[in-house]
């Protein structure tokens, strides 16, 4: 991926910085100008706590180019608790099995092994079991 | 607007064509196109393709493809919708003889896709999901509809056997189809045994890529006079576009209200089937896009064919078949016969004429008047329906 392009999405990557809608409260992720809810504009940023629950999962045994290194690992859809569903990678599984509804974390890993065609090192957002959330 | 009707058809089979070049590819569905509609008049072309640029290092299709027919100096261009550009060049050159701006006008859908390595296809496949928050997680496209089936799966109770008929109906119906890529029957037992790519879809729920292309040539149907042998001179009944409609989903899957809902299928086919005057029970037969197993069930929940969450019983209960209820697939589908991502829409439509021409031969559907077609760009992103009838 182009650096200035992995750059521009840095708060996003390492911080989980999307916005919350001044019109109607919505917490948005990622971020847009337009909110999803309401359809006034959002523009003020907002910090996901980065906790959220199983919404959809698969493990992936066919990667696309630079993710070979990975296989097989692990995708998930993640409902946040404030609301929106994010796309990630799960890690820190192991032995356990991955269950809709299991609670989990947000933290920083490198998201491509062996970093990209440029040999920029990758990071980002995946996410772990929550050992120690409540149980909703 | 003019009524349009497609008076040519063409397609060369899905295959491993090692020896052609895409434009090679295109020119022979358009030539068959043009024979058989007996024409060789063309104001316009519209291409359906989606990878060209990724995967052939070669854009600008529409002169590619003209100056390759021998029709240097005609309007063309390449349509993209991802996986669903076949049908949304359809739609294009629809909308060009509808509206009086062209009076013959070629479709072509076409996909160069073995000349690359597997990682790459699937890389070049993965652009039709958001870039910068699915794919770079390192999504493959095949897993954004696994997350969709399992979260399907979870919902609606239903097990991965119960799709097993969807690939079963569409490999039994490519055993007829000289075009398809598969032409072999499958069993519920190989269904079950087949390699995991991205739990809970397997081999037998995915369709096969390939290199292939389809044509249509589209004139107002105002223009055909009676003759001794029917309106085309050829004896054969006139196929019409009755409906044609296109929707937009959210990019990501993600970003859905209900991702095991096809919002953009249920809008497309509304504002196709108001167009036609018909509803879902007058169709007879639906080419819809099984690029996975799970994608013909949410295709027959937001069409209307099926309750939601409904989906996998009516192959369960045999009303996919050719002699069921609402026969799907009918020449193999995307499953088998193949799935050459930008030419698909296309193929589906040559498919529905062949079906309302009656010249679908052993998998001919009985009586078949009213047919439907359906081509899905991403995981439901932008979807384009067609409603054909022969008058
Ligand atoms: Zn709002």
């Amino acid at each position: 991926m182009e650096i200035s392009r992995h750059w521009r999405l840095k708060k996003q990557r390492y911080s989980l910085i999307g916005e919350v809608c001044p019109h109607c409260d919505a917490k948005i992720f990622p971020p847009r100008d337009v909110c999803p809810e309401c359809g006034q504009e959002a523009r003020s940023e907002f910090a996901f706590s980065g906790r959220g629950q199983v919404y959809s999962h698969t493990t992936i045994y066919d990667a696309p180019a630079g993710y070979e290194n990975n296989l097989p690992y692990t995708v998930a859809l993640i409902k946040l608790d404030e609301g929106p569903i994010v796309t990630a990678q799960l890690t820190d599984l192991g032995a356990q099995p991955v269950e809709i509804g299991m609670p989990v974390e947000m933290v920083t890993r490198r998201i491509r092994e062996d970093g990209d065609e440029r040999g920029m090192l990758v990071y980002g957002y995946k996410f772990r079991p929550a050992w120690n959330a409540p149980i909703k | 607007m003019r009524e349009v009707a497609i008076v040519g058809i063409g397609q060369t089979p899905v295959d491993e064509h090692w020896d052609k070049t895409l434009r090679l590819l295109a020119g022979e569905a358009i030539f068959a196109a043009l024979n058989d509609a007996g024409r060789d008049q063309v104001d316009g072309l519209f291409v359906g393709n989606m990878m060209s640029g990724e995967l052939s290092r070669q854009e600008s299709l529409g002169a590619l493809i003209a100056d390759w027919i021998g029709l240097p100096g005609i309007e063309a261009m390449k349509i993209e919708a991802a996986c669903g550009s076949g049908a949304a060049a359809a739609r294009a050159g629809m909308m060009a003889v509808a509206s009086g701006e062209m009076d013959s006008v070629l479709v072509v859908g076409v996909e160069k896709m073995t000349d690359s390595l597997p990682s790459e296809t699937t890389s070049g496949l993965a652009t039709a999901a958001d870039a910068d928050y699915e794919a770079a997680q390192g999504l493959s496209f095949v897993a954004i509809n696994a997350l969709a089936m399992q979260r399907y799966l979870y919902v609606s109770g239903w097990k991965h056997t119960d799709f097993a008929p969807f690939s079963i109906n569409s490999h039994a119906n490519a055993v007829h189809n000289p075009y398809a890529r598969l032409q072999e029957a499958i069993t519920e037992e190989e269904y079950h045994k087949a390699r995991m790519i991205a739990a809970p879809i397997n081999l037998l729920d995915a369709s096969p890529t390939g290199d292939g292309a389809a044509a249509l040539l589209l004139v107002p149907r105002e223009y055909l006079r009676p003759t001794t042998r029917g309106y085309d001179g050829r004896g054969r009944p006139v196929i019409t576009i009755a409906g044609s409609a296109s929707a937009t989903d959210t990019i990501a899957l993600h970003d859905r209200r209900d991702p095991t809902w096809l919002r953009a299928a249920e809008l497309s086919a509304q504002r196709a089937y108001a167009q036609a005057g018909v509803g879902p029970q007058e169709i007879d037969l639906f080419e819809l896009h099984d690029a996975f197993s799970i994608m013909s069930a949410l295709s027959l929940e937001a069409c209307g064919f099926a309750e939601r969450g409904q989906g996998p019983r009516l192959g369960l209960e045999g009303q996919i078949t050719l002699s069921g209820r609402i026969p799907i697939c009918t020449r193999g589908g995307l499953k088998a016969r193949g799935h050459p991502v930008g030419a698909t829409g296309v193929y589906q439509m040559v498919e529905v004429v062949q079906q309302l021409r009656g010249e679908a031969g052993a998998t001919q559907v009985e009586g078949a008047r009213v047919g439907m077609a359906q081509n899905i760009g991403g995981s439901g992103a932008t979807i384009v329906t067609h409603i054909l009838t022969a008058l």
